[in-house]
């Protein structure tokens, strides 16, 4: 075993610190009334432009700064994190759905049904994901809703592509062509032999789908056009700390590293998920 | 048989982009907002509506719309933009250079960046310097452009503020420039000045897109390149005295590059896809900039024309990157 593998090895302790923030954050959003400090709406300007409380002139209570409205951020981070994970599981789960489904259909039964799945998905990507997030969200309306139809109306590709892949492989196995030969139909053969197979690429595709969620939710707030703007958002907080950066910088760090930490853990549990899966790279 | 391969790819990028235009056509028709009450000032009658309606033939129904935008579409004609009244083909022409400008020095960036980290780690092989090579190129390809746009916003534009962080180029400058491609041209006219200031203004962004790249090069062709290394001709060059530099560069890199060079070709069009985010953070004057702008106005025809010419550009990157396969393979070559 040479060095880097032995490295490689050693930071196994990097998924217990991705799911131990995950926690931590998904924890802090289901309580957050319970867990944030202030109300997150609450403006008060005698309060605005906080810093953080190892800076002169912190005030107890406000832990992380205020924004230029005087409302409290880590308030606001940690209600933000509730439409972050509602949306990265509820955006995901969707787009797994659809796009593994089409992709077990497209892959095993091959034929006209691949050909038209297939031609769809060219269609899709050559989409800028971004720009036909936002026009999306434009035009069913700004909302969670929206946002999570949005985003599962174009990210079913990425698991259609790497479901229909992996099925088609499997079709051509020897264990597909005995369950034939015993008997089985079609359907039964998919949903029974061939799906078992495809799952752990399919719960490795999740987690890291659940991270481009994130993103794209924050993406969609940055452009104000996620939820209502009342709402706290980690991509409105952004696009707030973006416009007084050079007075309140706290206002944009915070968020970021938010942000950044959940997308990096996300990615982590799918490839640490992914390796456990497959027995070649185990 | 490279003929009939390039006109069958000709043939289905034709159906991608018409299904393009059908998808973006039926996504805009049935937005609930209406167009031209938001054009118009709030005195305005139904009779002013109904005539600027059909000024803009949204009084057809959606069939007869779809053809007449797509004839005109074929003969060049896009419309004109609601929000900006200018034809669309114009406004887009003049945006799109700065966008490609944008993505060809963040492309360039990113085989600069990914290449030479592949080739350290190859040759560095097996030890801490890869290890470290990995971690970094994994942080570096889960963090997406938009994120490393924000990180470098807040270490070149505020902590250290040697970049600029918004625009494409100082408003006082006196342009000389008779092309859009403000970058491209500045270095052809020697005007160095300009160069920087355009380089000043485009680093940032063009770094922020470039790193996701980057890592996914660094990662494929140092694999690649480890394969390499163990074959024959690799050792015997390696007996003949060259360093194991001289190895990896004069022998290793021509035939290790072919799948980079795939993976490259496809990536280049998420890459162009990110600007459309990064130019808004960067508040630089690309097509996506101006796309965002259109769909917030709820623009149709400026963002109809916007989305079918990034199309255009996906299918047709994807068109020579298949192509360029095809011709390099020696596999398809013969075959």
């Amino acid at each position: 075993m040479d060095e880097a593998r032995i490295i490689r090895r050693r930071l196994s302790p990097r998924l217990w610190l991705a799911g131990g923030w995950l926690l931590l954050a998904l924890l802090a959003a289901i309580f957050a009334p319970l867990v944030a400090p202030q109300d997150p709406l609450a403006q008060d300007l005698m309060l605005e432009r906080l810093p953080p409380f190892w800076l002169d002139g912190a005030e107890p209570g406000y832990w992380l700064g205020t924004d230029s409205l005087g409302r409290d951020l880590l308030s606001r981070l940690i209600f933000g994190g509730r439409i972050a994970f509602i949306v990265a599981f509820a955006a995901a789960i969707a787009a797994c759905v659809v796009g593994s489904t089409l992709g077990l259909i497209a892959g095993y039964f091959g034929g006209w049904a691949d050909r038209i799945i297939s031609r769809i998905v060219d269609i899709w990507m050559a989409f800028p994901p971004v720009l036909f997030a936002i026009l999306l969200v434009a035009v069913l309306g700004t909302g969670l809703s929206s946002v999570i139809l949005a985003i599962a109306i174009i990210d079913w590709t990425r698991f259609c592509r790497v479901i229909r892949a992996e099925a088609m492989g499997q079709s051509r196995m020897d264990y597909v062509e005995n369950a034939r030969i015993a008997g089985y139909g079609r359907i039964g053969i998919m949903l029974r032999e061939v799906l078992p197979n495809v799952v752990p690429s399919i719960v490795a595709l999740l987690s890291l789908e659940m991270g481009i969620a994130v993103i794209v939710e924050a993406i969609l707030s940055f452009v104000n056009l996620s939820i209502s703007t009342d709402d706290p958002t980690w991509g409105g907080i952004i696009a707030e700390g973006r416009l007084s950066i050079h007075q309140a910088w706290w206002v944009l760090v915070f968020p970021l590293i938010t942000l950044i930490l959940t997308v990096l853990s996300f990615s982590q549990f799918g490839e640490a998920l992914k390796t456990r899966f497959d027995p070649v790279l185990r | 048989m490279l003929l009939q391969r390039f006109l069958i790819r000709l043939l289905t990028m034709l159906i991608t982009l018409f299904g393009v235009a059908v998808v973006v056509f039926v996504v805009i028709r049935i937005a609930p907002g209406d167009p031209i009450a938001m054009m118009l000032p709030p005195g305005a009658t139904d009779a002013d509506i109904g005539r600027l309606r059909a000024l803009y033939g949204l009084d057809k129904t959606i069939v007869e719309q779809f053809f007449i935008w797509l004839s005109g579409v074929v003969r060049g004609d896009f419309g004109t933009s609601i929000s900006l009244r200018q034809d669309v083909l114009g406004l887009v022409f003049n945006r799109l250079p700065a966008t490609l400008e944008l993505a060809i020095v963040a492309l360039l960036m990113a085989v600069a960046i990914g290449g030479t980290t592949a080739i350290l780690g190859a040759r560095e092989r097996g030890t801490a310097v890869e290890a470290g090579i990995d971690i970094a190129s994994g942080a570096a390809l889960s963090i997406p452009d938009f994120l490393w746009g924000l990180v470098l916003i807040l270490l070149f534009g505020v902590l250290v503020p040697i970049f600029d962080i918004s625009g494409r180029v100082s408003p006082q400058l006196d342009l000389p420039f008779v092309t859009q491609f403000y970058f491209f041209e500045s270095l052809l006219r020697l005007r160095f000045d300009l160069t920087w200031d355009l380089l000043k203004h485009m680093l940032m962004p063009a770094v922020a897109l470039a790193l996701p790249l980057a890592a996914i090069i660094a990662q494929l062709l140092k694999q690649s390149l480890k394969e390499v290394l163990d074959l024959d001709y690799v050792v015997l060059a390696r007996v003949k005295g060259f360093s194991e530099t001289q190895v990896i560069l004069r022998e290793a890199l021509k035939n290790a590059a072919l799948p980079t060079l795939t993976l490259i070709g496809v990536q280049f069009t998420f890459l162009i896809g990110g600007t459309v985010i990064v130019e808004r953070l960067f508040s630089y004057e690309g097509l996506g900039n101006m796309a965002i702008d259109a769909v917030i106005n709820r623009d149709l025809p400026l963002i109809q024309g916007i989305v079918l010419v990034f199309a255009l550009l996906f299918v047709l990157i994807n068109l020579v990157v298949d192509m360029m396969y095809a011709l390099l393979n020696p596999r398809l070559r013969h075959g």
